[in-house]
């Protein structure tokens, strides 16, 4: 249990992705079978408790100690788990400590009062407060350290040190796998063969697009090589319908198919579809998509009602098929593949499942012209254009050349820095996370700014430097790890920032919540007083609302 | 009947005994002042007559300046020294190299005022003496019962794994200038690491200091001698100040960490941006807080600095009069 408390405590306090890799990656090499499976399983959610509630664990404290000082220590530290594995008094010699696969085991098989009693025993016998909170955080559920599943994969990936291992031959291993994995772990190892990973209902790893580079890559191309589609506002996602089993995954294999179940039923015969899940919603000709604020209203949720799904219903917008029956297709051409998703999307007629359309052009410039100002209806609200070459197959991950993202242009405004706040890892001598406004009308008639948004990138490392140097000589209070920033009509700094889209928003003050916010430049020139008004994102959202 | 009051009592410029007219780490100048040990919260410049151990009195001639006061007295451990009618010994308190309990004696009446104190082993200064007393006077920075540091050596042990596990990065361990600092560096030494390390500028002159006390720190650089790559797979000690200074991007991708025993509490770790927080501290935990009340059983405990009501409310329960002193200018120290 030691070594993976350590893993926690250490994952929850990096920031940097390749930083939590090699934590995890030594973590697994490091640790014999089955403690790191069950560390796996637990870093990718597949390994989840709530044998002890919060009231229990306060309980149980409470007759430890006096309730005062637990009162006032819970005050200090504000986190229950993590004040209780602080004051937990130590029971020297009251037992040995569990290694993780004994808790794991027992949390298995227990009755709920067995468990508290062993829980209990547990926390008694361990020597340190990281532990303690290791393992109230396991029994609680949720680690909450700032690890994806498919990161903790990725990981797992790279602890084989003979072979290369791609992180999708994980991923696509990964639903035919049980904790504690010792067979992955010896495949890992080059201990004994690859599992198989011949199980219905899997996840198939995805084929991801590169961003096109317009000023290098179209001359490169041949416009006649590439199919264009129109890039959807929604989620990716795998449907899939072979052996009886139906399931609907995100683009990196976590099953959503409970959240989905008016779309997870929608194949009728065996298949495996590639596609975008939006809010569709009948219209005088065919599906139309709904905005990207209708899909969240579907997201994340645990339990769905036929009164949500009626207001808020899913739809697959299908755009490649990977399976057909028993068939694999990924090995052939776009094309090839094409001419059976159309086919099999037409058997389904189902209202919930439509094509993803081609868009016919015979040049580049017409392309862009076309992208620049979309045909009436869902292209409207599209992101872009999606170019996919015909004769590509599909492979996992995201190879360079057969497709290619194009992204709309973004939109664009002037808004004057508010606020700067320290970052972290690399950037925690940097104040590099920004809030920016935009003027409005204040309640005595003053022109005042409004914060509309905040962004962290989009800016180089000389640049970052620069506005660094600007916060700290420009500041008018600090808060903790923030700064407030000199912003007058004629002192100030201003960015044009850029941003996907917008959407009404209840938690800003201003009522708009910009979509992937970035730095696009940085208007040292400009006068802070002649930044845009906050009526002009009000005008821009009413009109992607209106289209 | 004589009263403890009478003998020590708090005043805004510190803890004044009144019998022998002078103050125990005065905030504000004073005539004559007894003074615990070399942070600056505690020792501070402009007092009259300072009675202290010598290395005390060394750091603070280093820090201030060798007119940091009128005159100066030296006080070995153990041995009393008379002013006006009290007797003051000063105690080793095991906090920072020359730190002292002052233990007050008069008309029959023994008082201990711990200053910052902790009961685990430091390599850089001698360790804390119990002294048997009717009143206990103690610090209580760390008085929560969340504050349990670990065993120095595994979090230097953690340190070194990290430093293993990412050779292409620096480490930059934030320390207390003073005692922290050549603390950790001893930890290290012991703990086998015998490549040079790097301290800030700020320690420099500390460092010195030290081994001049005869605490051999092993080979250090200066933080400025090497380039930037040269760093990769170094330990480089700065004041916590440092860390997220403009300072600590001469370093590669440094992993930020800091030897305190507020690291000890997450959310302090996290707002700091501390990647790896070393729970490492000069003061007395929880335990070693009621343990040393346990051990010594004073007639009363009087709680200066910290968290008082914590530390008052244990004693009660235990059966032990207390009262809160609620000195005021005595910084978080690790804090800064």
């Amino acid at each position: 249990m030691r070594a993976f408390a350590e893993l926690l405590d250490r994952l929850s306090l990096t920031a940097s992705r390749n930083a939590k890799l090699r934590l995890v990656r030594d973590y697994l090499r490091e640790t014999p079978d089955p403690d790191r499976g069950w560390a796996l399983a637990a870093l990718t959610g597949d390994l989840s408790f709530s044998a002890a509630k919060p009231a229990f664990i306060r309980k149980a404290v409470e007759a430890r100690m006096d309730p005062q000082l637990f009162w006032w220590s819970y005050d200090y530290v504000g986190d229950l788990a993590e004040t209780v594995a602080l004051v937990w008094p130590r029971r020297p010699g009251a037992n040995r400590e569990p290694e993780l696969s004994e808790v794991v085991e027992a949390l298995r098989t227990a009755t709920r009062p067995e468990v508290q009693r062993l829980i209990e025993g547990w926390l008694d016998a361990m020597d340190e407060p990281r532990e303690r909170w290791a393992l109230l955080k396991l029994v609680t559920g949720g680690l909450r350290v700032g690890m994806t599943a498919r990161l903790a994969k990725r990981a797992a990936a790279e602890m084989a040190e003979t072979t290369r291992v791609e992180p999708a031959e994980i991923e696509e291993l990964w639903h035919a796998l049980h904790a504690p994995y010792e067979d992955l772990f010896a495949w890992l190892e080059g201990r004994s063969e690859k599992p198989s990973s011949d199980n219905p209902g899997r996840f198939r790893p995805v084929m991801l697009a590169q961003a096109i580079d317009e000023a290098v890559d179209f001359a490169k191309l041949d416009p006649a090589g590439y199919a264009a589609e129109w890039k959807w506002d929604g989620i990716r996602v795998q449907l899939v319908h072979e052996g009886g089993v139906r399931r609907l995954y995100t683009r990196t294999g976590d099953d959503i198919s409970r959240t989905f179940p008016d779309l997870v039923d929608a194949l009728f015969e065996e298949g495996v579809i590639d596609g975008e899940l939006l809010v569709l919603r009948a219209g005088p000709t065919g599906n139309q998509v709904a905005s990207f604020a209708d899909l969240q209203q579907r997201l994340n949720r645990k339990a769905v009602d036929a009164k949500l799904m009626a207001r808020y219903p899913a739809g697959l917008r299908a755009y490649d098929i990977l399976a057909e029956g028993r068939d694999d297709t990924r090995t052939l051409s776009f094309a090839e593949r094409r001419k059976r998703l159309e086919a099999f999307v037409a058997r389904q007629a189902s209202p919930r499942i439509d094509l993803s359309p081609l868009q016919p052009f015979a040049s580049w410039p017409e392309l862009a012209g076309l992208r620049a100002d979309p045909p009436p209806g869902d292209p409207q609200v599209a992101e872009g254009i999606m170019l996919k070459r015909w004769d590509s197959p599909y492979e996992a991950g995201r190879p360079k050349g057969p497709w290619f993202k194009w992204k709309r242009d973004p939109f664009l405004i002037d808004a004057v820095l508010m606020y700067a706040q320290r970052g972290h890892g690399k950037r925690s001598s940097f104040y590099s996370d920004y809030t920016f406004g935009t003027w409005t009308e204040g309640e005595d008639g003053q022109r005042v700014l409004t914060p509309v948004g905040k962004a962290y990138f989009g800016f180089t490392d000389e640049e970052l430097k620069a506005i660094d140097k600007y916060v700290r000589d420009n500041t008018v209070e600090r808060f903790g790890p923030v700064r407030s920033v000199r912003a007058e009509p004629n002192h100030g700094l201003v960015f044009e920032v850029a941003f996907e889209g917008l959407q009404r928003s209840g938690r800003h003050r201003s009522g708009v919540a910009m979509r992937f916010p970035r730095i696009s430049r940085i208007r040292w020139d400009k006068p802070p007083g002649e930044a845009d008004e906050l009526v002009t994102l009000e005008r821009m959202l009413a009109q992607m609302e209106g289209r | 009947m004589i009263r403890p009051q009478d003998l020590l009592c708090p005043k805004p410029e510190g803890l004044y005994c009144a019998p022998g007219d002078f103050y125990i780490d005065p905030v504000r100048p004073v005539a004559r002042a007894v003074i615990t040990h070399g942070h600056s919260d505690h020792a501070r410049a402009g007092h009259g007559a300072v009675l202290a151990t010598q290395a005390t009195l060394d750091i603070m001639a280093e820090r201030y300046g060798l007119g940091f006061a009128a005159a100066q007295q030296v006080a070995a451990y153990g041995e009393a020294v008379d002013r006006d009618a009290v007797a003051v010994t000063l105690v080793p308190a095991g906090h920072v190299l020359g730190s002292a309990q002052v233990v007050v004696r008069w008309k029959g009446l023994t008082m201990v005022v711990s200053g910052d104190y902790k009961r685990r082993r430091d390599p850089t200064c001698a360790a804390f003496e119990p002294v048997p007393c009717d009143v206990f006077i103690s610090e209580a920075t760390f008085a929560l019962p969340v504050f349990r540091h670990p065993a120095d050596a595994g979090e230097i042990a953690r340190l070194l794994r990290s430093v293993a596990q990412f050779p292409e990065r620096a480490h930059l361990v934030g320390a207390y200038a003073l005692g922290k600092a050549q603390r950790i560096i001893r930890l290290l030494r012991e703990a086998g690491w015998a490549r040079p390390i790097y301290a800030h500028g700020a320690l420099e002159r500390l460092n010195a200091l030290y081994e001049r006390h005869g605490i051999d720190l092993g080979p250090l650089e200066p933080a400025t001698s090497a380039t930037k790559r040269d760093f990769a797979g170094e330990i480089i000690i700065a004041p916590p100040s440092a860390l997220q200074d403009r300072w600590s991007r001469r370093f590669p991708d440094p992993v930020s960490a800091f030897a305190s025993g507020w690291m000890q509490v997450r959310a302090r770790a996290r707002q700091r941006g501390v990647e790896l927080p070393l729970i490492i501290s000069d003061h007395a935990d929880w335990d070693e807080l009621t343990g040393t009340v346990e051990e010594l059983r004073p007639g009363e405990l009087w709680i200066t600095h910290g968290r008082e009501e914590a530390l008052a409310r244990w004693a009660e329960l235990h059966g032990v009069p207390a009262r809160a002193l609620a000195l005021v200018g005595y910084e978080e120290e690790d804090d800064d």
